[in-house]
C-alpha cells in the first residue's frame, strides 16, 4: 500500500505550551484513518500540519510523496474544517460552484459534480436557498459536499459528522467506505467512538500524545476490553504510568 | 480564471448586501449634499454688532447685507453687550476715537464686522476728500463771477486782454473707474464647495473602499473562509488580484454615481475630462483597497479595523489639499508626500477645475501607482502568515 500521507516526529508548541508531542502517523489508500481524542486533544493541529496550513516546529509532513506545505498537492485533497467555512450570503449551489471553479473543475462536469456531491449528502432540495438560511447540520453536510467537489484523491475531514443525523451519518459512512476501495485516502477526526468504530486505522489521542493505534478490533483484543471507550481509558492510564516512569 | 472566480463572488457578496451597496454609493451623494448647502450659505453669514455713541451717517456707511447694526441706548462696557445680547462685535466713538471689541468666537463673522468698518471708514475718508474738493470748486466758480464782475467794471480795452480763465478739466466730474473681473477658472458664483468637491470626491472614494474592503477580507479571516480558500491550490496573489478586481470594479461604479451626480444634480461643472476623473478616482481606489487589504492584517475584529480611520484614512484630508501644502512646515511637507490622497486630490483639482489633461497630471498619477505597486506588494508578503507557499 502507497502512502498518502506520512508524519513523522512532528512537534508544535503554542506560546511555549506544547500542543503536540512526537506525532506520527501514515495513511495509505483504501484506508480510512481515525483520529480519536477529547477536544482539546490536539486533532485539529495535526490536520493543519498536515494541510500546511501550520508549519510543525521540527518533524516533516508528505502527502503522495511531497513535503508540506505545497500549493499543487492541495489540489488534491478534499478538506473540510472544523468551523462550517462558508459564504453565508451566497446560496448552497453557488458555494459548491465557487469552489469548484478554484479547484478548476471543467465547465462541462461542473453540474454533475454539484448534484452528485450534494446528493451524497442529501442537500439537492435546498442548493438555492442561501447558506445563511442552513441549519447547523445542513452548513456542516454542505463543507462535506464541498470537501468532494474535484473528486480528490485524499480527503481530510475535521469532525465531519457533527450535527448529521443516524440515518444520513449512515448514508455518509457508506460513501466513504466506497471511495476507500476505489483506492482514495480518508483522514477523519472525531470524539465519538461510534465514528471510531468504522474507521480501518485509529490513533487515540491525548494532551498531544498519541497514547495507542491499531484497528478498532485489534485494539479492542490488546486491551481485553468490548468497547473503545475501554480502550481508550486504559490506553490513556498506561500511557500517563509509562510517561511517569 | 481563478481570480475571476473571487471576482464574480465579491460582486455577488457585494450586491446581496444592499445596505453596504447604499452606503457606497448614497452616503457620499448625501454628504456632498449637505456640504454644496452647508458652503453655499456660508456667503451668506449675516454678523450683529452693537453700537453706541455712532452718528447715524456712519452706522449708514457701515451698514451692509452681512451686517445688522443694533444700536444700544446707554453706554455699557463692550463685554457685557457682547455677552449678554451675542453680538459678534461691538462698536463706540468716545474721545473721537472708534473702538471695536469682537466677540471673536466666529472668525468668519470677525472678519465681516473688521472689513465693513475698514470699507465704511475709507469711504468716509473719500468722501471728506470729494466735499473737499467740491468745495474748492464752489471757491472756484465764485472767483471766476467775481473775475468777471471786475471784468465788467474794466475799460474794454483792459478788458479784452484778460481771457476768462476756465475751470479745470479734472475738476468737473471725478473720473470713474468701471470694474470688469474676469475668472480663470470657474465662475464669479464659485464656492467654496466647489473648490473642495475635488478633494472630497477622491477622499469619499478613499475612505469608503477603504473600509469596505478592509472588512471584508477580515471577515473572510473570521468567519475561516480565507483559511478555507488557502486549502485550495489558489494562488495568495490571486486572491489579492480578486479582491482587487471585485471592488475597483465597485469603486467605479461608486465614482461614476459620485460624478454624475455632481455634474447632473448639483451642476458643478468639470472643465477636464469625466474619464480623467474616474480612471484617477479608481487609482485611488486601487490604493485604498490595498492599503485596507493590508492594515486588515493587524486587525483581529471589525472594530479594531475602524480604530485604524484615525491614523491611516483621517490625516490623509489636510493633506489633501484643503489646507495649501505649499505653505506647510517643511516637515509637513514631506508627510504630505507619503498621502497617497495628496496626489490624487491635487490630480483631480487639476483635471475638475483647471482642465489638466491626462499628460499633465501623469506625475500625480504615477506617484498613486507606485503607492499601489508598494501596497500590493506588502499584501503579498502579509499573506504569508496565512500560507507559507
Amino acid at each position: 500500500m502507497d502512502a498518502a500521507v506520512t508524519v513523522t516526529h512532528v512537534n508544535k508548541s503554542f506560546n511555549k505550551k506544547r500542543i503536540l508531542h512526537d506525532v506520527n502517523l501514515t495513511a495509505s489508500a483504501h484506508e480510512i484513518l481515525g483520529l480519536i481524542g477529547p477536544s482539546g486533544a490536539g486533532k485539529t493541529t495535526i490536520i493543519k500540519n498536515i494541510m500546511g496550513m501550520e508549519q510543525p516546529d521540527n518533524g516533516e509532513v508528505t502527502i503522495f510523496g511531497n513535503p508540506m506545505p505545497n500549493r499543487q498537492v492541495l489540489q488534491r485533497i478534499g478538506f473540510m474544517a472544523q468551523d462550517d467555512a462558508l459564504y453565508e450570503s451566497l446560496t448552497g449551489r453557488e458555494n459548491l460552484k465557487f469552489f469548484a471553479q478554484l479547484f478548476g473543475v471543467k465547465k462541462d462536469r461542473l453540474n454533475a459534480r454539484i448534484d452528485y456531491t450534494a446528493g451524497v449528502v442529501n442537500l439537492n432540495q435546498d442548493l438555492g436557498k442561501r447558506v445563511s438560511n442552513y441549519s447547523g447540520g445542513m452548513k456542516r453536510r454542505l463543507s462535506l459536499a464541498i470537501s468532494l467537489i474535484q473528486d480528490p484523491d485524499l480527503l481530510v475531514l475535521d469532525e465531519p459528522t457533527v450535527g448529521i443525523d443516524p440515518e444520513l451519518r449512515r448514508q455518509i459512512w457508506d460513501e466513504l467506505r466506497k471511495y476507500a476501495r476505489d483506492g482514495k485516502s480518508i483522514i477523519i477526526t472525531t470524539h465519538v467512538m461510534e465514528d471510531a468504530a468504522e474507521c480501518d486505522e485509529l490513533l487515540m489521542i491525548r494532551e498531544g500524545h498519541i497514547i495507542t493505534h491499531g484497528s478498532p478490533h485489534s485494539l479492542e483484543q490488546e486491551y481485553h476490553v468490548d468497547n473503545l471507550e475501554q480502550v481508550f481509558l486504559k490506553a490513556g492510564k498506561s500511557n500517563e504510568n509509562s510517561n511517569n516512569h | 480564471m481563478r481570480i475571476l472566480t473571487i471576482t464574480k463572488r465579491i460582486f455577488v457578496e457585494m450586491f446581496r448586501d444592499k445596505r453596504t451597496l447604499a452606503l457606497m454609493c448614497i452616503a457620499p451623494l448625501f454628504i456632498l449634499s449637505l456640504m454644496y448647502f452647508l458652503f453655499q450659505s456660508n456667503t451668506n453669514t449675516v454678523a450683529d454688532m452693537g453700537s453706541y455713541n455712532i452718528s447715524s451717517s456712519l452706522i449708514k456707511t457701515i451698514d451692509n447685507k452681512h451686517l445688522k447694526i443694533h444700536q444700544i441706548s446707554s453706554d455699557t462696557p463692550a463685554k457685557k453687550v457682547i455677552r449678554d445680547k451675542d453680538y459678534a462685535g461691538f462698536i463706540k466713538k468716545s474721545d473721537g476715537k472708534l473702538v471695536v471689541t469682537y466677540q471673536n468666537a466666529d472668525q468668519n463673522k470677525t472678519a465681516i464686522i473688521k472689513k465693513s468698518v475698514q470699507m465704511a471708514l475709507i469711504n468716509v475718508q473719500i468722501k471728506q476728500l470729494v466735499s473737499a474738493t467740491q468745495k474748492s470748486k464752489v471757491g472756484l466758480l465764485k472767483m471766476q463771477a467775481q473775475l468777471q464782475q471786475i471784468k465788467k467794471q474794466l475799460p474794454a480795452t483792459i478788458s479784452n486782454r484778460i481771457s476768462a480763465p476756465s475751470t479745470p478739466k479734472n475738476l468737473q466730474n471725478p473720473t470713474s473707474l468701471k470694474l470688469t473681473q474676469h475668472y480663470l477658472y470657474g465662475k464669479s458664483n464659485s464656492s467654496f464647495f466647489t473648490t473642495m468637491l475635488p478633494v472630497f470626491l477622491g477622499f469619499m472614494v478613499f475612505f469608503f473602499v477603504f473600509l469596505i474592503s478592509g472588512i471584508s477580507l477580515l471577515n473572510e479571516r473570521n468567519s475561516r473562509t480565507l483559511d478555507r480558500l488557502l486549502a485550495t491550490p489558489v494562488k495568495r496573489s490571486e486572491i489579492i488580484y480578486g479582491y482587487l478586481t471585485g471592488y475597483g470594479a465597485v469603486a467605479i461604479i461608486q465614482t461614476a454615481v459620485i460624478v454624475l451626480f455632481c455634474i447632473y444634480v448639483l451642476g458643478i461643472s468639470i472643465l477636464g475630462s469625466i474619464w480623467v476623473v474616474l480612471l484617477i478616482c479608481f487609482a485611488l481606489a486601487m490604493v485604498a483597497l490595498s492599503m485596507g487589504l493590508f492594515v486588515s492584517t493587524f486587525a483581529a475584529s471589525e472594530f479594531q479595523m475602524v480604530q485604524f480611520i484615525p491614523i491611516v484614512v483621517i490625516p490623509q484630508i489636510f493633506f489633501s489639499g484643503l489646507i495649501p501644502v505649499a505653505n506647510m512646515a517643511g516637515w509637513l511637507q514631506v508627510i504630505a508626500h507619503i498621502m497617497p490622497l495628496y496626489y490624487g486630490a491635487s490630480a483631480l483639482t487639476d483635471v475638475i477645475q483647471k482642465q489638466a489633461t491626462f499628460a499633465s497630471i501623469l506625475p500625480q498619477f504615477s506617484a498613486i501607482l507606485a503607492f499601489l505597486v508598494v501596497f500590493i506588494v506588502l499584501n503579498m508578503i502579509g499573506m504569508r502568515k496565512y500560507r507559507k507557499v
